[in-house]
């Protein structure tokens, strides 16, 4: 039997790694478009000014990029590692997108990452703006198909259970690529990641600002990553509208604990802050209509009618069909080489009752409530920093353009300290997406408790101790390197560098 | 569009070749092997570091495509293996992660450990890395500990189809000699890589003589223990699958499979033939820099040819000791044939992203490093 202690520690180290990876990477993702364009600037202006600014940032680029990786192969392997169920439950779908994401996008990173960052005197000015170009795309291009993945994970689509083989198998490549899912995902996570290089170069470039030096390396790095963060920030807003639709329509449950809504109903309100409410506003958050119906948790454990007059099944009843399709599937393997007719009318059953497999690993249904409290705070969190950021970018970037920035010490230190609140909101973002969708691993397909390895909770409790120590060892010393590379800063405001 | 058979084979050939590509890329973990050695005054180590440090990532990435796509085309490898031989691959990954990070902080200011600390962990992980992936590719001759049940997944309350028999999830692997023979074969292979690989890349007398000097050794030692590995598994009982998929064990199986397959002996013998060019050539003249060039892609050849030996002409190429018939194949393992085709379609991009990091890799390297290079530059690790 698998033990709970085991799939804590899995789920635990798992999150671990994510968490990790999630700070890393969107600064990665984000660096990487403000740094092409300042290069590009200075291709097309040939100004050795922003030559050096790029050369700055991409060198902050280069500390963060190492520990990204580091943690990314991790992540990958983990699937093998920890969740080997899962990996051969769901592998023919879902390891797909992680072998084109090496194939597409870590080649383009990794050897166009190593001529941006050693090929200034040996290759033309403008291969090597293409190749920090091509970085920047290898990064969002290996972001799409992991994305890809997660969204599948989060809503399985374009497969069928093969009994034959005890696994889902892929049966429409394109629906799993194009899965709507995964592009509001792609947008989501890619542009949030604009956001915390934006805020993070605006972050350091006030502090000089602060220390009065490097003012026009400042002011003109800020200029840039504004207007890189604010449009990222528009298109992280747009793309949560059509997240929360398709979590409404495909994760209720998550919709419900982000909401912490008991019961739902027609014309649901959403809750700002506990007892504070706007009436009707999550209908139309989550259907785009004041009168549309969102389920409270009670409704979907005890069955509804959505607002196309389907009827939902309870709990109960899904678990009742779950336990038939384990059954069929059951009988099926065990009448298949000696008794076809058996076998078929199992394989009927299993047919028949298969949209509810997963159900049948679920022993109590209150499992199928995901930790309110971890779902409806991270959510706040996220939104509220999410606004707060895009207003304070919009400031920043009004007052360098009223060339005021360099006198308004307040927004400055608002700015530095902002810097924390951009990774805050980051995480909070995917503690909301993989804590709501609790206990699925893949949603109503495949819980967490049947997707774990068959180890001991020794091991996995060990190397989870082990990956808190050098995970943390590698933040340690990466925020180290920064500060001191940022203190001695980019040297470009010397007298000989032209000033146009 | 393509048949299911020929799928499962030309993607067992895909994760070989893959696997040669590998392989031949651990010159980075080899010349890492030899900071220490090979460089006695700081700049001959940076040399060395700069050297193996613009290439780093492409071997990282062939790793991690080499993973996904095994996961991608062979998923019960991927969950049964790294599910239970847990120890073997957390070891493998820690030993990269350490050298992912290493290179970029050794000479920062403020990297808390200190530079010699992070070269430490590139030559940890110019040992660690081929010795580790050497002993995990050997027991696709040996064998591992394992049951694969698949009726488990109707069991709601325990439905893992893998589980390991081995306590030591993966580090059983040690007492077994030959799997110690050949990851420290694919070490020292790495070392005569990395030799190799830095005799053409870096213009520096001493580190080149050092190198040459030690080449002999390397290449001494690998051959010894490639030879052992190779006799070993020619004259011992291999795990063959019939027609209907029921394994049995069969007396020099893998000899037996060179022989049935001419072409891929052929494939192979080139590869060796390939490899030994490059290290005798470089050994008998001095002034000759190019062997990286004849060893390397002999290098890619051999080790494809060993492993299409492990899975083709109805052999299990992932061999369960525990339970004969859970024992993995090229068919019993793979994915579906829509994904295959699916991946296959992918696949024709190879080439594409073949020929973009040979036209990089020369843009970078049309000149070899020079002590001079990198005191004129800042954009070094």
């Amino acid at each position: 039997m698998v033990e709970n202690a085991l799939i804590d520690w899995s789920r635990a180290q798992f999150a671990l790694t994510a968490c990790y990876h999630w700070i890393f990477v969107p600064l990665t993702l984000g660096l990487s478009v403000i740094m092409a364009v300042m290069e590009s600037i200075y291709v097309a202006r040939k100004d050795e000014f922003w030559k050096k600014a790029a050369k700055f940032w991409m060198k902050l680029f280069a500390i963060n990029f190492a520990v990204g990786i580091a943690t990314g192969i991790i992540l990958e392997f983990e699937f093998g590692t920890n969740w080997s169920n899962y990996s051969w439950f769901v592998g023919d779908i879902f390891g797909a997108p992680l072998a084109i994401e090496g194939i597409l996008a870590f080649f383009m990173e990794a050897t166009f990452f190593a001529v941006m960052f050693f090929g200034w005197n040996k290759v033309s000015r403008k291969f090597h703006l293409a190749s920090t170009w091509l970085t920047c795309i290898g990064a969002s291009v290996s972001a799409l198909w992991i994305l890809v993945a997660n969204a599948w994970m989060q809503h399985p689509v374009g497969m069928e259970f093969n009994p034959d083989t005890v696994r889902n198998e892929m049966t429409d490549f394109w629906a799993v690529a194009l899965n709507p899912v995964a592009v509001s995902k792609f947008f989501h996570s890619v542009l949030s990641g604009w956001m915390t290089g934006a805020v993070f170069v605006i972050g350091v470039s006030c502090w000089y600002l602060l220390r009065g030096r490097e003012t026009r390396f400042a002011k003109a790095s800020i200029r840039v990553a504004s207007i890189v963060g604010i449009a990222g920030t528009l298109g992280v807003m747009f793309s949560g509208d059509s997240s929360a639709i398709h979590v409404a329509r495909y994760q209720p449950m998550k919709l419900a604990a982000a909401e912490g809504l008991e019961d739902g109903g027609e014309r649901a309100p959403f809750s700002i802050v506990p007892g504070v409410e706007i009436p009707g506003m999550l209908s139309i958050l989550a259907t785009h209509d004041i009168d549309g119906y969102v389920p409270g948790i009670n409704d979907i454990l005890d069955g509804y009618t959505d607002s196309d007059g389907n009827r939902i099944l309870s709990a109960d009843e899904k678990k009742e069909r779950g336990d038939l399709a384990l059954a069929a599937f059951k009988a099926y393997r065990e009448n298949r080489d000696t008794d076809p007719q058996a076998a078929a009318q199992a394989r009927k059953v299993l047919e028949e009752n298969v949209e509810y497999f997963g159900y049948g690993y679920i022993q109590d249904k209150e499992d199928l409530v995901p930790s309110v409290g971890m779902v409806y705070w991270p959510f706040r969190i996220m939104v509220g920093l999410g606004c707060f950021l895009l207003l304070l970018m919009v400031a920043v970037l009004w007052a360098e353009r009223k060339d005021r920035i360099a006198g308004l010490a307040w927004l400055q230190r608002v700015a530095l300290f902002s810097i924390p609140l951009v990774y805050i909101a980051g995480q909070a973002g995917w503690i909301v997406a993989e804590v709501g969708r609790q206990p699925w691993a893949i949603q109503d397909l495949l819980p967490v408790n049947a997707a774990i390895s068959s180890l001991s909770v020794g091991a996995v409790r060990t190397t989870f101790i082990v990956f808190v120590a050098v995970f943390t060892l590698f933040l340690a010393i990466e925020l180290r390197i920064l500060l001191k590379a940022i203190r001695k800063g980019p040297a470009v405001d010397e007298p000989e560098v032209s000033d146009r | 569009m393509f048949g299911y058979e020929f799928l499962q084979q030309y993607w067992w050939f895909i994760v070989s070749l893959l696997g040669g590509l590998l392989v031949f890329l651990l010159f980075v973990q080899g010349g890492n092997a030899l900071i220490f050695s090979a460089g006695r005054s700081e700049e001959e180590k940076q040399l060395i570091v700069n050297s193996t440090g613009r290439k780093w990532e492409l071997t990282f990435t062939t790793l991690v495509t080499f993973g996904g796509a095994f996961f991608a085309s062979f998923p019960l490898f991927y969950s049964t293996s790294f599910g239970g031989a847990y120890w073997l691959w957390v070891l493998i990954l820690i030993s990269f992660v350490f050298q992912a990070v290493s290179y970029e902080f050794q000479t920062r200011a403020g990297n808390l450990l200190g530079r010699n600390t992070f070269r430490v962990f590139l030559v940890i992980n110019g040992f660690m890395g081929p010795f580790l992936i050497g002993m995990a590719v050997a027991t696709f001759f040996t064998g591992s500990d394992f049951i694969v049940d698949k009726d488990a997944v109707g069991d709601s309350l325990s439905p893992v189809i893998s589980t390991w028999g081995s306590g030591w999830h993966g580090l059983e692997a040690f007492g077994n000699i030959w799997n110690i023979c050949f990851g420290l074969a694919v070490f020292f292979l790495a070392l005569v890589l990395g030799s190799l690989y830095m005799i053409n890349n870096i213009e520096e007398e001493n580190i080149v003589l050092k190198l040459r000097l030690r080449l002999w050794m390397f290449a001494f030692c690998f051959l010894i223990l490639f030879v052992a590995f190779l006799l070993h598994i020619f004259v011992s009982p291999g795990f063959a699958v019939d027609a209907d998929g029921t394994v049995f064990m069969e007396k020099s199986k893998y000899l037996h499979n060179f022989i049935q397959m001419p072409a891929v002996l052929a494939v192979f013998l080139a590869g060796v033939i390939l490899v030994l060019y490059g290290i005798v050539k470089t050994l008998a003249s001095k002034r000759y820099r190019r062997g990286i060039w004849f060893t390397g892609p002999g290098t890619v050849l051999a080790v494809l040819g060993l492993l299409l030996v492990a899975g083709y002409n109805g052999t299990a190429y992932y061999p369960s000791t525990a339970d004969l018939q859970s024992s993995l194949t090229i068919a019993n393992s793979c994915s579906s044939r829509f994904t295959l085709n699916t991946m296959t379609i992918v696949s024709f991009i190879i080439p594409f992203v073949i020929a973009y990091i040979a036209y990089a890799w020369r843009a970078m390297d049309r000149k070899s490093l020079t002590p001079e290079e990198l005191k004129d530059t800042e954009d070094k690790y």
